[in-house]
């Protein structure tokens, strides 16, 4: 019987439907893990000093995720919760092992930028937060809409610091010059004219500053997120 | 050569885990509204980073390393060629978690009270990039000697919990303080940890262990001179 009612219950939700619609758009902004769920922050300001860090970044963050999310929700019904935690942490480091060896091949440059943070993917909040709230409880296209969305909720954030952080305090993007050239001797562009890179903006504390502002913008938009202290 | 004072008063500070790589944030942000739990967390990472990172650096050292595992058999050349060094994160992450499910029934056993204190805290530190990172840190430096990789993590720990005391008890006075209305909370805390973050690199100039330098110059010069000596010989 129940089999029978499940049979005729699944093809009413499409694909596409609004329910999971909204487990994509929902991060990327009332949701969004950087700046309301407050996760993922360890990894996500010290590689946002260049805009192709921070794409790749995001990037590895996505496949760890999508194929994370969907591999925990596939096995959700044979992992015993008490070991669910060490469960979670092998598939993800198992994830972050291809990625780190794909970076090192393919990329060798940003992989050695990025250092330990690729590695630190796997203690990353917003993963093992999605597993344990969402892929350990729903199946697997849903959990592939939400890792999705929390993903790409991650990536724009540090893409946004990164653009700030790569333009204010290097005059770059994605390593090409915007400004004109500052080489001495042969200044072009705004340097000519006395302008100077923000060399604060490399430093650590204004990836912080940075989130802080942008939390500050969308908690004035959106009032029903503010806080009381 | 650092020496291991300079490794230690380095990741205190001016490589201090929170105000230079952002590492533990999470629960950095969401356990710093007391004091209390603020000096029970970071008493907790300190712990567990001074465990988990000498074991891992044996571990390194032993099993994992380009080389590492040639004390198997000396005369034999394949095991000198082994470098098992792409398994590293999944090993690193088994050991702490392993090791904070062990501190916390060793602790539980023999010092209940500690446990009342950390007892919530020690499974939230399994996921802590500060302990992984730590771990990392140590792989990627290279360490020469267990003594500075011990140093370097009872240095970062140290370093987090000033961090993260600081700001509790920041955040506990700022109640007080008219913050415009959509800063409270995460806003004001993360402009917060920037500022603490930008006091901190003032600490970048030191030299550190100035007073033990001239004691040192001659034994330098000396090993400098030993140093020349073994080329000179080849």
């Amino acid at each position: 019987m129940s089999e029978v009612a499940e049979k005729t219950k699944a093809p009413k939700e499409p694909l596409f439907s609004k329910k999971n619609r909204k487990l994509v758009t929902d991060p990327l902004t009332d949701n969004n893990p950087i700046t309301i769920q407050v996760l993922g922050i360890c990894s996500a300001l010290a590689i946002t000093v260049q805009v192709k860090q921070a794409v790749v970044m995001s990037l590895s963050v996505l496949f760890v995720m999508v194929l994370g999310n969907i591999a925990i929700s596939l096995m959700r019904t044979l992992i015993p919760s008490r070991i669910r935690i060490i469960v979670q942490l092998v598939v993800v480091a198992s994830l972050v092992i291809i990625v780190n060896e794909l970076l090192g091949a393919f990329l060798p440059d940003v992989s050695e930028q990025l250092s330990v943070f690729v590695g630190l993917i796997i203690t990353n909040c917003i993963i093992m937060g999605r597993f344990e709230a969402f892929a350990m409880a729903n199946k697997p296209w849903p959990s592939f809409m939400d890792a999705v969305g929390n993903a790409m909720g991650y990536a724009w954030i540090l893409v946004v610091v990164a653009v700030f952080r790569e333009l204010l305090g290097s005059g770059t993007l994605w390593g090409i010059q915007i400004f004109g050239s500052n080489l001495p001797g042969e200044e072009w562009g705004l340097y000519k004219v006395g302008y100077m890179n923000n060399n604060m903006m490399i430093l650590p504390p204004m990836a912080l500053i940075i989130v802080g502002v942008i939390i500050w913008i969308q908690r004035i938009r959106n009032k029903e997120l503010q806080e009381e202290h | 050569m650092e020496s291991t004072l300079d490794i230690f008063v380095k990741a205190i500070f001016s490589e201090n885990m929170i105000f230079a790589y952002f590492l533990g944030m999470c629960s950095y942000l969401a356990v710093s509204k007391t004091v209390k739990t603020a000096v029970g967390l970071g008493a907790a990472v300190i712990f567990v980073l001074l465990v988990t990172v000498p074991v891992n650096y044996l571990l390194e050292n032993y099993l994992l390393k380009e080389g590492a595992l040639s004390w198997v058999d000396p005369n034999n050349a394949t095991w000198a060629e082994m470098d098992l060094s792409f398994l590293s994160f999944i090993m690193f992450i088994a050991v702490v978690a392993s090791i904070v499910q062990l501190v916390e029934m060793l602790v539980e056993k023999f010092a209940p009270a500690l446990y009342g204190a950390l007892g919530i805290f020690l499974p939230l530190i399994a996921v802590n990039c500060s302990i992984l990172g730590g771990a990392l840190f140590m792989q990627e430096r290279q360490y020469t000697s267990i003594v500075d990789a011990t140093a370097f993590s009872l240095g970062s720990g140290i370093g987090w919990f000033i961090a993260i005391v600081a700001i509790a008890a920041i955040r506990e006075k700022i109640r007080y303080s008219q913050v415009p209305a959509p800063l409270r909370g995460l806003g004001i805390t993360f402009i917060l940890t920037g500022l603490m973050g930008i006091a901190f690199m003032s600490f970048m100039g030191i030299k550190y262990g100035g007073e033990k330098e001239e004691a040192e110059d001659t034994t330098q010069t000396s090993s400098i001179e030993l140093v020349d000596d073994t080329q000179t010989n080849k």
